[in-house]
């Protein structure tokens, strides 16, 4: 059997894989943006000297040949599902027995005039991370639009080469769609006092003017100021990269819509990661859930399907990760941007307000639902076991030093977690373990997972 | 800020250059002041020789280091010349010598104890005891004609000139001392009109601006991980100002190891601190003490600022300070001023190679209480300390917290950490090389112990050229086994370090024979540690150690070398507490964790799958858990349950 795949990054390589791990079918990975697998998380490291771009391929190159995986560096152009193939760019044609999509996100364009400018692009691709290297060289100021995980990412880049920054964020604080109020301060704080990047809040881009050559010059917000840039980073979120169902009967709704088998309308063509969207999603999760997780778990398990082992991928205990500037960012479980109802929050945050650690509980129950970090790392282990065998959350308190994962001789926050409590409740709670493997290994086995 | 930064680095440049400049500022002038006070140190029976031939170049005018080195290198090989003359015997002598000595009574041609006798008072008198003992076994012998006898009586007085000779004349080893002795006390010029201002303007300014180029680290930005153009940097990518720093570096050890002579005035500066300290002149040895400690101290107040939001690295830092300062430096010194060994109590065998060497047990032995104290203090460190604290913490209390090759690795060396490779070939290399040098230092460190305490000799009968032929076949086995086991790999690096290794060896083993002659393998433990102390005590640990960071990373001796790594990489993969663990799925696999490992460990193949980091080779820095973004890696001690510990793969 011969299994093709659309997309090399995290989705379609976790697939792959997989697959080779429990049989020998024929594998071909099919992506035109690189040859070799690399992480799409790194991209800005490279731009920033942290490392080489090869550093980012987290296989070395002699990997594929040896489990047999076949790469090849082609953009598929149409999916004809009747004869089972592909039609490539260089004229070629594929052939399939079982067909995945992992053919990702692309930045969002809300038609902006001068979208499409020289000097205007997201920071997905590695030829996006490319033409951002080759624009910084005459690039004296840059505008960045959207308050994001990648639009901070971007500023930070642009501050590493002591290129003056605009970030235009639509809400009134950093990324307070998703986060809840304070945490979302403390970014913005964050962001406010780097100097060099002018954090500009409430604005939202209207127009991008090009120069005489084509390239963007400058930009117009909403509040009618002119900002003068050679560069425009377009980072308004992402969509999924779902063109290829055109022609192929498949359903799409934002992204390639699948069971929880994660097959498409159409059989043996099956969609994974970014692009797919779940058609039944679990209570209060999204169908589409574009981070790097949702493609390294939904991997194993379409392997299994592709390989007579049907599995459905079920979305399990959430969790998520960033960094904003130097501010560590960790969230396991459900934890809105507001306390919703029926919930409550014990929220603690360190004076000099870089650290924080918030708990997300079931306020008639006392079910622990989440932990929110920031600047502070947990174990993610023990939080999703404490959130799958719904804990009460004085029992979590009490225990809360086992989930703490800090490296060694790092202040150790819980007893004022817990203080943070007893006074929110009149509660006499003390905390009874600290940090350490020998207590997240107690505390697991007593969950018994 | 940047005024400062930018002052410091010109004031630093300007005492490297002044540092490297100082080799050149010397001039040479023989005089009768001078002359006497080489005289005491030369050793009597040179004196006479030495002086005569230096007296020729007195009254010289001043010459530069390079022709007078010639120069002093003449005399010395003239003065040779005249010790052979005054203590040998002339191809005269030794043809009457041969006549005298033949008994032809009787038509027989025979060499007795009375015709040697007869002999005897042509020679020397220094040389008649000598030569009897080497032509003792030729008494009584009967020859078929004149020219076989003195062939073969011709052959045991020459071998007894010689022996006696080598004892007379100036040897390698005094060569080298008296050049040195020369070299310092022949010297004149600023510099040594001044030693103290060129104390303060090469060690002083040179410190002082180096902390003033790390001042303002302390202030940049947030705390939190700055990496920021250190593979656009020349200096820390492999670029030209690298390989620059890396030819610096390869050169200062070669000189401080094989031509001491050379860097006389790199060695006297340091003369006011070992004055106070130890209460005598510098040494090399000393010079180079001072300036790896000063460097620790320095590049570690660099690191409190790079990782001032880390206390694991500020306090492990803090360790390796600390422990270089007292233990690797200063302890030493009071000991010396107390007469006893100046040991480095911190330093376990096998790193210390020669700590179980004859001399040394000795040594501690003629030393008293405090000097038993002292062995039974190294053999409790290297046999119950180490494995035990190793249990508990992994290799890394040693590695990066008390070890002086360590302490370096984590300072001078931090900037050039990423440059290690990181390919599994490199691991493949790694795993053979170090675990052949163990066995070496084992082996060594057998052989002498059983010479000592043994029979009293230790020759290996071995043949040469069998060796040579079985060292050939491992070479090329191994590379056939790598092809064959890895077709995927490429295999030149794995055929480039077995060419440097194997060749070495082998080239070793022909150089003996060019050396020694064409007698069979005589190897002795004389032989192994000679070996050893050259190839892996200087070269490896030294030269390519320390020479290489800039080109290889900060830890090629530690990774490919040290034979104490390895025995405590042994006990971490098998019998200890420590590894890294994965926080759960939440690796991005970005590759800052591998690329920042200075083992070369690529971390980020057990993060990925969610699995723990547990390495032989892994020193504990924790820089991979620092400079993750997700927070997915933590240095942990505790229980070793196959689950906990290993054995889990998550994705």
């Amino acid at each position: 059997m011969h299994i093709v795949i659309i997309g090399n990054g995290i989705a379609g390589v976790s697939t792959a894989r997989h697959v080779r791990k429990i049989s020998d079918h024929k594998i071909t990975l099919v992506s035109s943006e690189s040859k070799y697998f690399w992480s799409r998380p790194a991209l800005m490291y490279v731009y920033m000297g942290h490392m080489k771009f090869e550093h980012t391929q987290p296989y070395e190159n002699w990997f594929w040949e040896k489990n047999k995986i076949n790469l090849l560096q082609q953009y598929v152009e149409r999916i004809n599902p009747q004869s089972k193939t592909l039609q490539l760019a260089d004229g070629g044609v594929l052939e399939y027995d079982k067909l995945v999509l992992a053919t990702g996100s692309l930045p969002n364009k809300f038609g902006w005039p001068g979208q499409d400018l020289e000097g205007v692009q997201g920071m997905v691709s590695k030829q996006e991370l490319e033409s951002m290297e080759a624009y910084s060289k005459d690039t004296n100021h840059a505008v960045i639009v959207g308050g994001g995980l990648i639009g901070i990412e971007m500023a930070e880049m642009f501050h590493s080469r002591h290129i003056p920054v605009t970030l235009l964020v639509r809400e009134g604080s950093f990324w307070n769609n998703a986060l809840p109020p304070e945490e979302s301060q403390m970014v913005t704080r964050e962001i406010q006092r780097t100097h060099g990047i002018d954090l500009r809040l409430e604005t939202e881009l209207k127009e991008i003017l090009p120069d005489a050559k084509g390239r963007a010059r400058s930009i117009i917000t909403n509040k009618g100021e002119e900002i003068a840039c050679q560069f425009v980073g377009l980072t308004a979120g992402v969509h999924a990269n779902n063109s290829l169902a055109e022609g192929a009967d498949l359903e799409t709704n934002r992204g390639f819509l699948v069971n929880e088998f994660l097959e498409t309308n159409v059989s043996d063509i099956f969609a994974v990661g970014d692009c797919a969207e779940l058609r039944k999603p679990a209570t209060g999760r999204r169908g589409v859930e574009a981070v790097w997780y949702t493609g390294k778990l939904m991997g194993p398990i379409l392997a299994q399907t592709l390989c007579g082992n049907p599995t459905e991928y079920h979305q399990d205990v959430w969790f998520n990760s960033a960094k904003f500037l130097d501010i560590e960012y960790q969230v396991y479980g459900s934890v809105g941007n507001k306390v919703r109802e029926g919930e409550s929050h014990i929220y603690w945050e360190h004076p000099e307000g870089r650290h924080s650690i918030r708990l997300v509980y079931e306020t008639a129950s006392g079910n622990i639902l989440g932990f929110n970090l920031m600047g502070v790392r947990y174990r993610q282990e023990v939080c999703q076991a404490w959130i799958r065998s719904e804990t009460h959350v004085e029992e979590v308190l009490q225990n809360l030093g086992a989930a703490n994962f800090d490296p060694e001789f790092f202040r150790q926050y819980e007893h004022e977690v817990v203080d943070q409590y007893n006074q929110q409740t009149g509660k006499q709670l003390t905390l009874k373990r600290k940090k350490g493997l020998k207590h997240a290994v107690a505390v697991l086995s007593k969950l018994k997972i | 800020m940047k005024l400062i930064q930018y002052t410091g680095l010109a004031l630093f440049l300007a005492a490297l250059g002044l540092f490297i400049g100082l080799l050149f500022m010397s001039r040479y002038q023989i005089d009768s002041e001078n002359l006497d006070d080489l005289q005491a140190q030369v050793k009597d029976q040179h004196q006479v020789y030495v002086a005569s031939e230096l007296e020729k170049l007195k009254g010289q005018e001043l010459v530069g280091k390079f022709a007078f080195l010639s120069q002093v290198k003449a005399a010395l090989a003239a003065s040779n010349e005249a010790i052979v003359k005054d203590n040998g015997i002339s191809a005269d002598v030794l043809a009457q010598y041969l006549a005298d000595s033949r008994d032809e009574e009787g038509g027989q041609i025979r060499f007795t104890e009375a015709s040697r006798e007869r002999a005897s008072g042509l020679l020397p008198e220094a040389l008649r005891q000598t030569v009897k003992d080497y032509t003792g076994w030729l008494i009584g012998r009967e020859f078929e004609t004149i020219e076989a006898f003195e062939e073969q009586v011709g052959q045991g007085v020459t071998g007894a000139v010689d022996g006696f000779l080598s004892q007379k004349k100036i040897n390698t080893e005094d060569e080298k001392n008296y050049l040195y002795a020369i070299m310092k006390t022949m010297a004149k010029g600023l510099y040594w009109d001044n030693p103290y201002v060129y104390f303060l303007l090469v060690i002083g300014v040179g410190t002082l601006g180096a902390l003033m180029y790390i001042f303002p680290a302390f202030f940049d930005g947030m705390p939190g991980i700055k990496h920021n153009h250190i593979y656009h940097a020349s200096a820390t990518s492999q670029g030209l100002i690298g390989i620059l720093i890396g030819v610096f570096l390869i050169g200062f050890y070669l000189l401080l190891y094989f031509r001491h002579y050379w860097i006389v005035e790199w060695i006297t500066l340091t003369d006011p601190v070992a004055m106070t300290l130890r209460g005598e002149p510098a040494s090399q040895w000393f010079m180079y003490g001072f300036l790896y400690t000063l460097a620790i101290t320095v590049m570690g107040i660099r690191m409190f600022a790079k990782y001032r939001h880390s206390n694991y690295h500020k306090i492990r830092t803090a360790s390796v300070m600390f422990f270089q300062l007292a233990f690797a430096f200063l302890i030493p010194q009071l000991l010396y001023q107390l007469n006893l060994p100046d040991d480095d109590l911190k330093n376990a065998w096998p790193l210390n190679y020669y700590f179980l060497f004859d001399w040394s047990i000795q040594k501690h032995i003629d030393s008293g209480t405090f000097g038993v104290f002292m062995l039974v203090w190294g053999l409790v460190l290297s046999f119950i300390l180490v494995p035990l604290f190793s249990y508990i913490w992994g290799k890394r209390w040693y590695c990066s917290w008390v070890c002086g090759c360590g302490g370096l690795a984590e300072t001078l060396g931090d900037p050039f950490r990423q440059l290690s490779d990181k390919s599994t070939q490199a691991w493949q290399i790694e795993r053979v090389v170090i675990h052949s040098v163990l066995a070496f230092a084992v082996l060594m460190t057998v052989a002498v112990l059983y010479t000592y305490l043994g029979p009293g000799t230790f020759n290996i009968g071995l043949n040469r050229w069998l060796f040579v032929a079985l060292l050939l076949a491992a070479a090329i086995g191994i590379i056939l086994y790598h092809r064959k086991k890895y077709p995927h790999m490429g295999s030149q690096k794995v055929i480039a370090w077995v060419a440097i290794i194997f060749g070495s060896m082998i080239g070793g083993l022909i150089w003996g024979y060019t050396e020694y002659g064409s007698s069979l393998v005589n190897f002795s433990s004389y032989d192994i540690r000679g070996t050893y102390g050259l190839a892996i005590g200087s070269i490896f640990a030294g030269v390519v150690g320390t020479g290489f960071y800039p080109l290889m990373g900060n830890r090629v001796w530690c990774r490919f070398g040290c034979p104490l790594a390895a025995i405590l990489g042994l006990q971490q993969r098998f019998a200890s507490r420590f590894r890294i663990t994965t926080n759960g799925g939440q690796c991005i696999s970005c590759g800052n964790c591998s690329t920042y490992c200075e083992m070369g460990i690529d971390v980020r193949a057990y993060a990925q799958r969610g699995q723990n980091i547990v390495r032989s080779s892994c020193v504990g820095c924790g820089v991979c858990a620092a400079v993750c973004p997700r927070g997915v890696l933590s240095l942990e001690n505790g229980p070793d349950t196959g689950k906990s510990r290993m054995d889990k793969v998550l994705y």
